[in-house]
């Protein structure tokens, strides 16, 4: 599961969705492996405008990777082939192969296993 | 005719194997018609910072084998005009979750060698386990397929747990019990309920929140599920359109199959 998985989404109980402490899910005991992915400055251009930002920062932090500027890049930040590497390397060359998925709101834990997060829920919370 | 991804990895014991409706799925997808369409909506704007330049996220619910997301990751510069793209896919089965990983990144590197590194491939994100779209992000998702369990049956089969895709869990199976799971699993591939709409209604309802603001679905249906009252109830929603865009040729039997197109128009 590569990192950017997580700014696409959130708590599988209805009643998080619409709570902003939903997002982003939290990372606990994450195992990480690195996996080769030709660099390519366009996409990562091209994926910068989908990704939530305060979401992706808070996500970097808790990963340990180094801090993301506090605002998303635009204009000529766009052309800063050091800020691409450092994206291309957290949200497409990282796995996340085993550990946890946190909810903010209700607490509920979704584990990782072999890169695979399970979103299935108990039947209490369906 | 575009090459159709490799399954010979996957096991079938659990995991819908690819048939006509995924066939349909795939010729509609690369139709001429509807990839113009696809191309339009999702082509890129004339400068850098474009608005439309953002790579679509392409999501499949259910993709067992993996065979059409594999298909339309590969295809994308035929399907959307660009091969900046993202796809994940979901499944109640954990064993759909792998085989799916492998053939899409298997599509992937097949079908989009370069021997030049900058130029754009598309990206698997992942596979997750889950129930249709309830993990995703509300309004994230441009491009959403389902091919659903559409054959009508007396029951629905109840949604697998966590525990039941433990790896660790099925492992330490008896045989007839790991036989009672995979007749289980399967029946999650095809059973779907009243009028074989119980699945597709619940996707359906997700639709307006789980879409972005150019997003698109396509899902299958059989002439049981009674598709015309379908697309209409769809348009009935504000701003949502549904239209038959791919049909198979079978015009006697039971099983005549259509991929709807539901849209923000």
């Amino acid at each position: 599961m590569k990192i950017i998985t997580v700014n696409f989404v959130t708590c599988a109980v209805k009643e998080c969705k619409t709570s902003p402490s939903s997002f982003p899910l939290h990372f606990h005991d994450a195992e990480l492996e690195l996996q080769e992915v030709d660099f390519q400055p366009e996409f990562i251009r091209n994926v910068i405008p989908r990704i939530d930002w305060e979401g992706l920062r808070a996500t970097a932090n808790e990963l340990g990777f180094p801090s993301l500027p506090e605002s998303k890049p635009e204009g000529e930040a766009l052309n800063n082939e050091q800020t691409l590497k450092d994206l291309h390397r957290l949200l497409l060359e990282t796995q996340v192969m085993d550990g946890k998925l946190v909810c903010g709101n209700c607490g509920h834990e979704y584990v990782i296993k072999e890169g695979i997060a399970n979103f299935l829920l108990p039947s209490h919370l369906v | 005719m575009l090459p159709t991804p490799d399954t010979s990895h996957v096991s079938f014991d659990t995991i819908y194997e690819p048939s006509e409706d995924s066939y349909l799925f795939l010729d509609t997808l690369a139709s001429l018609s509807e990839s113009q369409w696809l191309s339009e909506r999702f082509q890129k704007g004339t400068s850098p910072d474009s608005a439309s330049n953002a790579v679509p996220l392409v999501v499949e619910a259910g993709t067992g084998s993996g065979v059409v997301l594999g298909f339309v990751a590969a295809q994308s510069q035929k399907i959307f005009g660009r091969q900046d793209v993202l796809t994940l896919g979901t499944d109640v089965n954990r064993n759909a979750c792998k085989a799916t990983r492998e053939t899409v990144s298997t599509a992937i590197a097949t079908e989009q060698k370069s021997p030049e590194p900058s130029t754009l491939k598309t990206v698997h994100i992942s596979s997750v386990t889950g129930d249709l779209c309830s993990p995703l992000r509300p309004g994230s998702v441009d491009v959403l397929l389902f091919n659903p369990p559409y054959v009508p049956t007396e029951e629905l089969p109840r949604l697998p747990t966590a525990a039941e895709n433990d790896p660790a869990v099925s492992e330490s199976m008896s045989r007839s019990a790991k036989f009672d799971q995979d007749t289980y699993f399967l029946s999650l591939t095809y059973a779907g309920g009243a009028d074989g709409m119980e699945t597709t209604n619940r996707l359906l309802d997700a639709i307006p929140g789980v879409l972005s603001d150019r997003g698109v679905a396509y899902v299958l249906l059989c002439k049981q599920n009674k598709p015309e009252d379908v697309k209409e109830q769809i348009r009935n929603w504000v701003g949502w359109n549904a239209e038959t865009v791919g049909s198979s040729g079978m015009q006697a039997g039971w099983e005549k199959l259509v991929i709807v197109r539901i849209w923000r128009s």
